[in-house]
């Protein structure tokens, strides 16, 4: 009936069953709230099955923050357990549990807090940017996020049903077949990946139809913002690459529930091809998360440089050179492992390469700012503050590129410095620049700048402290993955970096401190414009903040790049139009949450081998599919008259602020 | 005419422009998304030539593959997809009886190409060569068995758009969908296409 799950499979150790308590408690609290307060229907009818692509950006980034919180205790614990563990001293945890826990940290921060960030940040802004009124396929939109959180809900329940997988975020062959893993851990993480991809696999079609086919008329290419092309190339890898591990994971799946031998070392198996595999997924795929930040770094140093970005065309083929090096360099992940030394050589120059477009943008933001009347806003700050942090990582990263000198450093602390260092400044940095330039544009009101910039400080000098002594561990042969420290030399190393990890714990909670008080103090800071910051470039200031369900009531024409600040300066951007029209919108519906909920279940019995559970819901799940297309009343019409009215109403407020505004000047 | 009639037709004539937008968008759509199914396959087809030597002591491709058998099992499915472009065609004559026939005819030869491929699955399975037996035997189980299943999700989607014809007639959204099932269609002739080369001829020299 229950598959393998019996109630010997609750968790035992004390700490996580507090958290588990801890997570029961809190979700019993929303609960109770949310009845309460009768907000059921709301949260279904406005949130859970909206298709708007700014609600589902919005929840995407909700999600995604809430797991960073995740993620982030995992890192706390792995840095307490490397202090305390040396020597005598065993620390707080076994070997099995640190396996987990650097196992479940690695899946979420990739899986579960960069993608769904990026596609929240994508979400939010590139329908605006390029003036459309939603994504192309707006149902689609709103399976992705379900398919997400699926995998995220998955990864949950692991904390409180079993186990994780120990076998790290990237799996290890044979480590991961049944021989040497027959519980339930690796599973969990198979299928709470394999989920997220899947509905990763499907935003980045959305997107490439969306920006290759609904741009408002004169968008040309080249007219597009950077945000917008480097998100798009990020998607032709989401397209291209995530299919591969789709597929691998699926070999996973054979080799686990059906006994075959794909990654096995016996009968035939082959161990490497999960290796080359899994990489031509993964590096590309830290290519997909840190391309779109560069593109939100290159908005926010154009906005606030008061200019437009230096070098416009180098940008975009910078990012497609990038684009295309970056399926080319999987095997610098295993130089190590029995490569002839041309294969490593060939595989060395492709990855150093990517250094020069790097570094071409790396100049096309320093020549925005330079000369430029910087303001010295939140984003600014994380740009700036990437801009000092990267180029390091970006170093040791061409270090690591030369076989010779990889195979002294391979898969030690140095290694897990390199890549903090180019993932935290690099990728996380920028969402949480664009989480602060277009925060505004998404609520309405402004965020707090001072505890934004103390959750900047808190964040770049935590992670200073944090990682910096890894790179000197490394050298000195420190392993990566350590339950237990065996060389006292490393302790005092481990310290600072323990202190550094509380440090960005401080800057966490700046965030949330400016969250509460953004929200509190709201109605002083609100956007009425809608161009948030005053120095908006790109469409999405166009809109109104809040934007309406329909973005623009007009679709604009597009003349130049950063069109809306032409606009500004003919003294056009804040003009309401003479006449308005009838405005065809898609309709809020069920089959989302309906497949999003199945498909949890559908993991959950695939995890405990829950058979009849699993088909039920299987079934279920391509029922759902199939009743979409048998529903034609997918959208409905706005009339012209409705759509006056709510425009009426921005600009009369727009005026209002304007006219104040001169009279106070 | 006067001037609210005008704003009416012009509003009207917006929307039908959108509309048929739309569908455009929706096949381009499909073709991405095909890339991508592409690539799932071109992995599979890049693991059978990496495990398809693996025999593990087993038996080997010339052994288990019966040539004739698998030809007329294409053949099924190639069939299938010439009922398919006459249904095409006649959907574009507004023909709704020719259409279901084509679709009918359509289904039917894709459940005889899968029903041929499982009777070969059990056949393997019954003289011993189950995937669990050897790299090799792991390899083709899943690259035919994943064609297979795209097949049976293709059906599915058949029935369902016979059903749509059936009751809706030529509507605008179930015209497009036709066309996109169509494209899909074909696209799985392609590839099996590649797995009888790459897989079975290929593994008789
Ligand atoms: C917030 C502060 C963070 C801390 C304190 C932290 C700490 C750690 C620690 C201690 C490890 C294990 C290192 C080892 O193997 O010895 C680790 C691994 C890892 N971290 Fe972080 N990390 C943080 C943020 C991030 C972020 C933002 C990302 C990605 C966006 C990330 C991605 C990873 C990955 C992929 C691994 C490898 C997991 C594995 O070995 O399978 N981390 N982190
Ligand atoms: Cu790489």
């Amino acid at each position: 009936m229950f598959g393998k799950l019996t109630t010997g499979d609750i968790v035992q150790d004390p700490l996580t069953l507090i958290v588990v308590i801890g997570m029961i408690g809190g979700a019993i609290a929303v609960v109770a709230g949310l009845t309460y307060f009768k907000k059921w229907g709301y949260l279904w009818r406005e949130w859970l099955t909206s298709v708007d692509h700014k609600k589902i950006g919005i929840m995407y980034i909700v999600f995604s923050l809430v797991m960073l919180l995740r993620g982030f205790a995992d890192g706390i614990m792995m840095r307490t357990q490397q202090a305390m563990a040396i020597g005598e001293s065993q620390g707080f945890m076994d070997a099995h549990h640190f396996d987990q826990i650097f196992s479940a940290h690695g899946t979420i921060m990739i899986i579960f807090v960069a993608m769904p960030f990026l596609f929240g940040l994508m979400n939010l802004v590139i329908p605006q940017q390029i003036g459309a009124r939603d994504v192309a396929f707006p149902l689609l939109n709103n399976i992705s996020l379900w398919l997400t959180t699926a995998g995220g809900a998955l990864m949950m329940i692991s904390l409180a049903l079993g186990e994780f997988s120990n076998t790290g975020w990237t799996g290890l062959a044979p480590l991961f077949g049944l021989e040497y893993n027959p519980y339930v851990g690796v599973d969990y993480w198979m299928w709470s990946f394999q989920l997220a991809g899947i509905g990763s696999t499907l935003g980045g079609v959305n997107f490439i139809v969306t920006i290759l086919k609904m741009r408002a008329p004169g968008m040309k290419l080249m007219k597009m913002p950077i945000f917008t092309w480097t998100s798009f190339t990020a998607n032709v890898l989401v397209v291209l690459t995530f299919p591969v591990i789709t597929i691998a994971l699926l070999m996973l799946t054979m080799d686990r529930y059906l006994g075959m031998h794909f990654f096995t070392n016996d009968l035939g198996g082959n161990m490497m091809q999960w290796n080359n595999l899994f990489w031509m997924w993964g590096h590309p795929e830290v290519y997909i998360v840190v391309l779109p930040s560069f593109g939100v770094f290159s908005e926010v140093v154009a906005a606030f440089s008061k200019k437009r970005i230096f070098g416009y065309t180098s940008l975009v083929y910078a990012t497609g050179v990038i684009m295309f090096l970056s399926a080319l360099v999987w095997l610098h992940h295993f130089y190590t492992m029995a490569n002839n030394p041309s294969v490593n050589v060939f595989f060395s120059i492709t990855t150093m390469a990517i250094a020069i477009p790097t570094g071409v943008k790396i100049f096309n933001w320093l020549f925005t700012m330079y000369k430029g009347k910087i303001s010295f806003a939140t984003p600014m700050y994380w740009t700036m503050g990437f801009l000092v942090l990267f180029v390091l990582g970006g170093m040791t990263g061409v270090l690591l590129s030369i076989p010779p000198a990889d195979f002294m450093v391979h898969n030690s602390a140095f290694l897990v410095a390199h890549f903090h260092n180019t993932l935290i400044p690099g990728a996380l940095f920028g969402y949480l620049a664009g989480f602060s330039y277009w925060f505004p544009k998404a609520m309405g009101f402004r965020l707090n700048e001072k505890w934004g910039k103390l959750s900047f400080w808190g964040w770049a000098v935590g992670f200073v402290l944090a990682f910096m002594p890894l790179y000197a561990t490394g050298f000195m042969g420190m392993p990566r993955r350590l339950a237990h420290l065996n060389n006292p030399d490393w302790t005092p190393y481990m310290y600072i970096a323990l202190v550094g990890a509380c440090i960005i714990g401080l800057g966490i909670f700046a965030m949330l401190v400016q969250l509460f008080l953004s929200v509190k103090d709201r109605k002083k800071n609100m956007d009425v414009t809608g161009d948030s910051w005053g120095y908006g470039r790109t469409l999405e200031w166009h809109t109104s903040s809040p934007p309406a369900d329909y973005n623009f009531a007009i679709i604009p024409t597009v003349k130049e790049i950063d069109d809306f600040n032409r606009m500004k300066e003919e003294g056009i951007a804040f003009k309401q139009p003479e006449k308005y029209f009838p405005i065809v919108m898609p309709k809020n519906r069920p089959h989302g949450a309906i497949i999003g909920v199945l498909t949890i279940v559908f993991g959950f019995a695939m995890v405990w081998h829950i058979w009849w559970l699993a088909i039920v819901s299987f079934v279920g799940i391509i029922g759902t599919v199939v009743a979409i297309g048998f529903d034609d009343d997918s959208e409905y019409v706005i009339p012209a008259e409705e759509v006056k009215r709510i425009e009426d109403e921005r600009f009369a407020k727009i005026r209002e602020a304007m006219a104040q505004k001169t009279n106070n000047e | 005419m006067n001037t609210t009639d005008i704003n009416k037709i012009e509003e009207l004539e917006a929307l039908r422009v959108e509309r048929q937008h739309h569908a455009e968008i929706n096949t381009f759509g499909l073709w991405i998304y095909l890339m991508s199914d592409l690539i799932m396959f071109s992995i599979l087809f890049a693991t059978f030539v990496v495990l398809g030597k693996n025999v593990a002591g087993g038996a080997t491709p010339q052994e288990l593959f019966h040539l004739p058998f698998i030809f007329t099992e294409t053949m099924f499915l190639l069939l299938s997809s010439v009922t398919f472009g006459l249904s095409m065609v006649a959907m574009n004559n507004q023909n709704k009886k020719a259409v279901l026939i084509g679709l009918i005819a359509t289904g039917l030869f894709g459940l005889g190409f899968l029903v041929m491929e499982l009777y070969e699955f059990y056949e393997l399975a019954a003289s011993g060569n189950t995937p669990d037996k050897s790299g090799f035997l792991t390899a083709f189980f899943t690259l035919v068995g994943t064609h297979g299943a795209h097949v049976f999700f293709g059906l599915i989607w058949l029935i369902s758009m016979i059903i749509q014809v059936a009751k809706k007639g030529f509507s605008d959204k179930v015209r497009s969908r036709l066309v996109r099932l169509s494209i899909f269609w074909h696209f799985l002739d392609v590839v099996w296409v590649g797995v009888f080369t790459f897989v079975y001829l290929m593994s008789m020299i």
